[in-house]
């Protein structure tokens, strides 16, 4: 197909299909209402299902429905949608079903802004839902990566039969890149006639299925919530990912950023190293679970004096970067709210502020 | 004559992010003449919606509050709730209020909750770029119906004014146009005798006023006027739906 | 090497139509593009604008604090811009619009009416178009054969539109050409 010109909220939507996703439900939202837009024009081409619902919380279950019967499904929003979803997605994990949630995050709290920001990091790789459960989050920087990671977030949600998200900036939605689409997934749901309600005839058994989250029974429940555990603790082994980048000199700092503000950071870096001032970089390109080794050990390079965590939030990065440099050394945060992205002359000043 | 003319206490001095054309500016007056004229100023409190009005605080100089996504309904309730005296309106579009916002707008209709609604149907959602909404019409071509709104897909456009009448609760429900003078004449006088109600403590007080998007309709000012007595008006009715009186002399 | 050009202007201007076909021409040719957009409240009827940033390697940041080169449609966006410019970058007025210059002496202004062009040659709509052709012969950004190829293949389901676009652009090239050079040394 080459490479064509596309903005990120399309590129999104078109990645989903070449996923072999053809079910997208979702409710308009600023910055990421193209990929509505995009798939209700593109959806109907390939026989595929797309419907705004009438709210977010709407949509988050039509989703659940979509995904209970084993479906390919997906929705996208940004920052206040996703938190009408979070009920939701919590009863997507605990009924342990696959299914793909993109944030094309704004700023917050409340209604907040409209442009771009990281300001869900803690919601997505924390907390976004009641309950002991985790959602595989993934967070591109660039449009290419956005749809290379949307193709990879069926086949991953499937294999842990969990919610995966995709946490991009409005950057990543609204900017426009060359994108290379990969082929078209070969792979389908799996094992899903075990566990779906998609219909006994269908699955040619006696034995119906059931999804749900309830357990009333508190033992059954306790080994509910160890399965889930033992599922996070497989993501932490099999689906870290992670880039570096000016790694293999002798760096006096190191800074982790991820999604847009890590591209910022790459040229701020290039500067400073045509000023003699070697800065490495680790971008978690899945935030959680978290590269926690990789960057321990970037950080306990000999050179290495400083961690600087840079983000556009208020630092809600910070701890899992401090969990994983276990005290070897500093760590200082650096960022920018509101949607004004720092700009390199910022990140290169604040990087050599945090290194004196 | 000078009365037309003199800006109500009630609005600002202020220009505002209204698209030309736009109907949103038109009611913003109405409702700050009633409270004028009500002499109710100094204990009103306005909630803005998630939409093209989310900004009407700015152009209001009572006290306001802005609510989340289709909430609004429910915010007045808690404030008038615990503050009868208070006089408390919702200002809500469609997307607002007949989906995201439908099940708060219903409950609080039913309960009879003494606050008053301001619903401006444009039959698209504004703010965020033209996407279909639940009052959108058949065949109308939106951003998210880029073939026109398909209604074996998704329904007939939702008469909100009828379907908040059809509830045994005593209430004052209205449809009215603002698309030109003589309609604006009944629609100010709908407006005052949904806040007399609530001054009253009478009812729940909705006022559905059938309003335009040029911007997100693609027409000019005059076009949208001209389409949207055409062919939003043989649709969405005007009239009075429903008067608390009904009951109390029925 | 890389180079910015932040294109700015009203709403309704095709700034950010003819951003993306400099941005569709740069990456014909081989080049990595990004294109990123204004959005918001400001959009509603405010000015509009949007950088495109042209590179031979991988694109860092897309946040660019000082593009190379600007196209300014209106008052407001050269008044915003044109201090920001990198020396020695081409600033384009369109002076239908703007009687000011930018300012500077250390930049490659080109005053072009290109309202009044494009009005000329049939429709104000194109002045963006006159103004992309203007600014690419002026500053060699890209191949001009390869921007009007792009732009031909961005009409290509309105066909009927591609020869008034395909004169605006000559026309623009033209009288870009036309004009002296600013005696501006270039970033080789
Ligand atoms: C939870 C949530 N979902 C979505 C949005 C995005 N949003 C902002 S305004 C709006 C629709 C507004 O349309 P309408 O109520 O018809 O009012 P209008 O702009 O036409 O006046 C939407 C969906 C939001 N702010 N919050
Ligand atoms: S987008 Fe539509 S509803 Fe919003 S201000 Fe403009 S014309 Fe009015």
């Amino acid at each position: 197909m080459g490479k064509v010109l596309m903005k990120g909220n399309e590129a999104i939507g078109e990645a989903a299909i070449k996923a072999g996703c053809l079910n997208y439900f979702a409710y308009p939202i600023t910055p990421q209402s193209e990929v509505a837009e995009y798939l209700s024009r593109r959806l109907p081409e390939v026989d595929g299902v797309f419907l705004q619902g009438e709210s977010e919380v709407a949509v988050s279950y039509m989703v659940f429905g979509a995904a209970a019967c084993g479906e390919r499904v997906f929705t996208t929003s940004s920052s206040p949608g996703i938190s009408l979803m979070s009920e939701a997605i919590s009863y997507i994990a605990g009924a342990e079903c696959p299914a793909v949630f993109v944030n094309i995050m704004r700023g917050g709290p409340g209604l907040g802004g409209i442009l771009p920001s990281q300001a869900d990091y803690l919601q997505a790789t924390k907390g976004i839902g009641h309950g002991d459960f985790r959602l595989l989050v993934m967070a591109p920087a660039s449009v290419q990566e956005a749809v290379e990671m949307v193709m990879m977030a069926f086949p991953l949600a499937e294999k842990y039969r969990n919610p995966v998200m995709i946490l991009g900036d409005g950057l990543i939605g609204q900017m426009m890149e060359p994108v290379e689409f990969p082929d078209r997934l070969q792979s389908e749901p799996i094992n899903k006639d075990d566990w779906a309600t998609n219909g006994m005839a269908m699955r040619k058994s006696e034995q119906r299925n059931l999804v749900k989250s309830l357990f009333l029974d508190p033992e059954q429940l306790n080994a509910h919530n160890l399965v889930l555990k033992a599922k996070y603790e497989r993501m932490a082994r099999e689906e870290v990912k992670y880039d570096s980048y000016n790694t293999a000199v002798n760096y006096k700092a190191l800074v982790v950023s991820y999604g847009t503000m890590s591209r910022v950071c790459r040229t701020a870096i290039d500067d400073l190293k045509a000023d003699g001032f070697e800065v490495g970089m680790i971008r978690p390109q899945i935030v959680f679970p978290f590269p926690e080794s990789a960057v321990y050990d970037a950080a306990s390079k000999k050179s290495c004096k400083i961690v600087i965590c840079i983000e556009m939030s208020m630092g809600q990065m910070v701890e899992d970067v401090e969990r994983s440099v276990k005290g070897i050394r500093p760590v200082r945060w650096y960022g920018k709210c509101g949607g004004e992205v720092p700009t390199p002359e910022e990140v290169m000043d604040a990087i050599k502020a945090c290194e004196e | 004559m000078g009365k037309t003319f003199q800006k109500p206490i009630s609005l600002a001095e202020q220009d505002t992010h209204y698209c030309p054309g736009c109907t949103h500016g038109v009611i913003h007056r109405l409702v700050a003449e009633v409270i004028d004229e009500l002499d109710v100023r100094s204990r009103t409190v306005g909630i803005a919606p998630v939409g093209c009005a989310v900004l009407a605080y700015n152009y209001f100089t009572f006290d306001f509050l802005e609510a989340a996504h289709g909430r609004a309904p429910a915010v007045a309730t808690g404030i008038k709730r615990v503050r009868p005296d208070l006089i408390v309106f919702t200002y809500q579009g469609d997307g607002d209020l007949a989906s995201i916002g439908m099940a708060e707008i219903i409950h609080a209709a039913n309960r009879g909750e003494k606050f008053t609604t301001i619903f401006v149907n444009n039959a698209v959602y504004g703010m965020t770029g033209g996407q279909m909404a639940p009052t959108t019409m058949p065949n109308q071509r939106t951003t998210t119906s880029p073939l026109g709104r398909n209604v074996e897909e998704v329904g007939m456009p939702i008469k909100v004014a009828e379907l908040l009448s059809s509830f045994e609760t005593p209430g004052y429900i209205s449809r009215q146009a603002v698309l030109r003078p003589k309609y604006i004449v009944k629609a100010k006088k709908a407006i005052k005798k949904a806040f007399e109600y609530q001054m009253q403590n009478r009812c729940f007080s909705f006022v559905e006023l059938v309003s335009n998007c040029p911007t997100n309709w693609g027409l000019t000012p005059v076009e949208s006027i001209k389409w949207a007595e055409e062919t939003l008006l043989p649709y969405y009715k005007l009239g009075e739906f429903k008067n608390p009186d009904d009951v109390e002399e029925g | 090497m890389q180079s910015e050009v932040m294109f700015a202007g009203f709403g309704g201007q095709g700034i950010l139509l003819s951003g993306k076909m400099l941005a569709e021409a740069a990456m014909a040719k081989g080049f990595e593009v990004a294109w990123v957009p204004s959005y918001g409240p400001e959009m509603r009827g405010g000015t509009a604008y949007c950088m495109v940033v042209v590179s031979e390697k991988s694109i860092a940041s897309p946040i660019i604090q000082n593009p190379m080169h600007l196209i300014a449609m209106n008052r407001p966006s050269l008044e915003k811009f044109a201090p920001v410019v990198k020396p020695s970058g081409v600033v384009l007025i369109n002076s239908s619009l703007i009687s000011a210059g930018a300012g500077r002496d250390d930049i490659d202004e080109l005053a072009l009416p290109v309202t009044e062009i494009a009005r000329e040659l049939g429709s104000v709509k194109i002045a963006n178009i006159v103004a992309l052709g203007a600014f690419v012969a002026r500053s060699k950004i890209v191949d001009f054969e390869s921007l009007r190829k792009t732009v031909k293949e961005e009409f290509a389901d309105k066909e009927k539109f591609i020869p008034l676009n395909m004169a605006a652009l000559d026309r623009g090239k033209k009288m870009a050409l036309e004009v002296e050079p600013s005696n501006i040394p270039r970033p080789s």
